[in-house]
């Protein structure tokens, strides 16, 4: 009678049977089971180690022994507000605010384009099209950035020949913005975070608008909005779960990078190479540590203010 | 008359396929006109047509005298309730209903008010502040009709709207919105694949298929006087007797139908302007308001006949499946049909 193929089933009493049955019978012990070892890696061993080493901020740096001892004092916390120190706060929070905003602004007509005009094979090349540069070293790209953005390279070959050139010269003798060159300039700096991390705000943006319905859309112009209203009254509300997900990598990413700040853009610190040189090459772990809060307390902020714009009601 | 809508010719075609195919349709200023027609048979195509989310391949759309080919569907004076009722999720009922007057610019007093009104309609006052997700299927529903109705359009155009309530609910809305369409005096083009539906609610049916209008006429119409096999076929449950037994009955080589409640069983001789075939009685279904007998004909066809009711006694089924019968109709009651698709309507 029964002609389909059924896999075939251990005989009753088995060990592996009865083993089957009880966790059949028991839904918590076989969520535990498959739960426990992902927690033990996340909580024990990640959330472990970054307790302790925010622990470590606690510690005590001595300048003239170089050496750690772990008698607790807030010193580390109060200097990052000491100017040199803020400073590097501040450059880094408004790099990753800048990178985050453009992000968001280039990212939007892409993913648009993605969720909205393609299928089948376009979308799937459109997908791997914006994770293509994942594939390569992020080193390698940084690298690539600072040979575009040099003197003399491709970035302002072409600037010169478009006849842009003393724009070019005006936007670099900005300060805050501009330096001696592309390359060494924040705008530089800037243009390659925002190149970098874009991926990362493309493919949330391009998910949240592939759940809107067409149907609202037309709804709305059915209503009388013009394409106009429709994109700022029903699209953009209903992606902003998308583009806050999306700033939420950009974000921290850009918070927490330490290779780019190196490569391109004027001298000066990120929090990312603060930390990295506190901890390698000075050896003042505490003080690295200190810093490591940084980024955490931000996006602690940011994800508070971001889900007080309603950014988080229609997930 | 004026005409609310009149389709002149209209195709639209989406690559080879011509979902819809030189369509010709006059629809009265506050009519209850709908669309009927089973999946792919061009009717939701001829709406989204009338509200601009479509373009014609061919032919003219003209909505209360103005040619509407070209324009985009916030250009024209009707609104659409949806099948999946399209009600915005981020915002509120009051917000949702009172959009439509948003984007023209209405001051905020005034569109709030008409809102609420609107919600009052409905009988949904009071909910102005839940949230879509906070409904349930009728009630939005009701959110979708009123935040259609409150920009006072001059044809309101109904997408299936009914077809995700349960049955008791569909009864009771369909009441409640030819109620609404009589209060109003507004057009409604009412589109939908359930012929009960069509025939209970409206002024007029149009019936699809492929593409092309069968027929176009007012309930009774339809169901007494069908034009063509398919829609015999379509609306109600039909006997279509074709061929040679067909020509013998009716005396033409058309095919006819007959209603299975227009057939009973013989008894005493056979009267003036009746015909008579035998059959064995194949299968009984007992329907509670009616019995319905299927027979096999000598020729191989199948014939309904259905039987109402109507006695209170619990009376048992007069016939057993296995006999021999004779059924008679009156001649009158024989439709003879077309095959062919009439286009012009």
């Amino acid at each position: 009678m029964n002609t389909l193929a059924i896999a075939p089933t251990p005989a009753p009493g088995s060990p592996l049977r009865r083993f089957s049955n009880l966790l059949y019978r028991r839904p918590n012990l076989y969520l535990s089971l498959l739960l426990v070892p992902p927690l033990l890696w996340f909580g024990a061993i990640y959330l472990g180690s970054l307790l302790t080493l925010l622990w470590q901020g606690f510690y005590t740096f001595d300048d003239f022994t170089m050496a750690v001892t772990p008698d607790l004092t807030l010193a580390n916390f109060t200097a990052l507000f000491q100017p040199s120190n803020f400073d590097i706060i501040l450059r880094t929070l408004s790099m990753a605010i800048a990178v985050s905003i453009a992000s968001a602004i280039v990212a939007f007509p892409i993913a648009y384009y993605m969720a909205r005009y393609t299928r089948g094979k376009t979308k799937a090349f459109f997908y791997i099209a914006v994770m293509l540069p994942m594939w390569a070293s992020y080193i390698v790209k940084a690298y690539a950035w600072t040979l575009l953005l040099a003197k003399g390279g491709v970035a302002q070959w072409f600037v010169q020949h478009l006849g842009l050139g003393p724009v070019l010269q005006f936007v670099l003798g900005i300060p805050g913005v501009g330096g001696s060159t592309l390359s060494t300039s924040h705008l530089g700096r800037f243009l390659v975070f925002v190149y970098i991390w874009l991926p990362f705000m493309i493919l949330p943006i391009q998910a949240s608008l592939e759940r809107l319905p067409p149907s609202l859309l037309q709804a709305s112009a059915d209503l009388g909005a013009r394409p106009r209203q429709t994109f700022m009254q029903v699209i953009l509300p209903l992606s902003i779960p998308g583009i806050a997900a999306g700033s939420i990598f950009t974000f921290s990413l850009t918070l927490g990078d330490f290779i780019v700040p190196q490569l391109v853009g004027p001298p000066g610190y990120f929090v990312g190479s603060m930390v990295y040189a506190q901890q390698g090459a000075i050896g003042n772990m505490p003080m690295a540590a200190a810093f490591t809060l940084v980024p955490i307390v931000l996006i602690a902020i940011y994800l508070s203010v971001v889900k007080r714009l309603g950014a988080f009601d229609a997930l | 008359m004026t005409l609310a809508v009149q389709f002149t010719q209209v195709s639209r075609q989406f690559g080879d396929v011509k979902a819809v195919d030189r369509v010709s349709i006059d629809i009265q200023d506050g009519e209850f006109f709908s669309m009927l027609g089973p999946s792919g048979s061009g009717k939701t195509t001829c709406l989204r047509l009338i509200a601009g989310f479509e373009q014609p391949s061919a032919g003219s759309i003209r909505i209360h005298g103005e040619e509407a080919t070209g324009l985009a569907p916030y250009q024209r004076d009707v609104n659409t309730v949806f099948q999946d009722y399209a009600l915005f999720p981020h915002m509120n009922v009051r917000d949702n209903v009172a959009y439509g007057l948003k984007v023209k610019g209405v001051a905020k007093a005034e569109r709030i008010q008409r809102a609420d009104e609107a919600l009052e309609m409905v009988a949904l006052g009071g909910y102005g502040e839940r949230k879509p997700v906070q409904l349930s299927g009728g009630q939005r529903q009701r959110v979708a009709l009123a935040r259609a109705l409150v920009n006072r359009p001059r044809v309101l155009l109904l997408d299936e709207p009914l077809g995700a309530l349960d049955l008791k609910l569909r009864e009771q809305m369909q009441g409640e919105l030819k109620k609404l369409q009589r209060q109003l005096g507004i057009t409604f083009i009412f589109v939908t694949h359930d012929q009960t539906e069509a025939l209970s609610m409206s002024d007029r049916v149009a019936v699809f298929n492929k593409g092309r209008i069968e027929q176009v006429d007012t309930p009774r119409n339809l169901y007494m006087k069908p034009a063509t096999t398919f829609v015999a076929e379509f609306v109600g449950t039909s006997n279509v007797i074709r061929g040679e037994l067909a020509r013998e009955l009716s005396g033409y080589p058309q095919p006819f139908s007959i209603r299975p409640e227009h057939v009973r069983f013989a008894e005493g001789p056979l009267a003036n302007g009746e015909v008579e075939v035998h059959g064995l009685l194949h299968d009984i279904q007992y329907q509670g308001s009616a019995t319905r007998y299927e027979l096999k004909l000598a020729n191989g066809q199948t014939l309904n006949l259905s039987q109402a009711n109507t006695q209170w006694q619990d009376n048992a089924a007069p016939h057993q499946a296995g006999q021999q019968l004779s059924v008679r109709w009156a001649r009158e009651a024989m439709v003879t049909l077309h095959d062919a698709v009439s286009g012009e309507v």
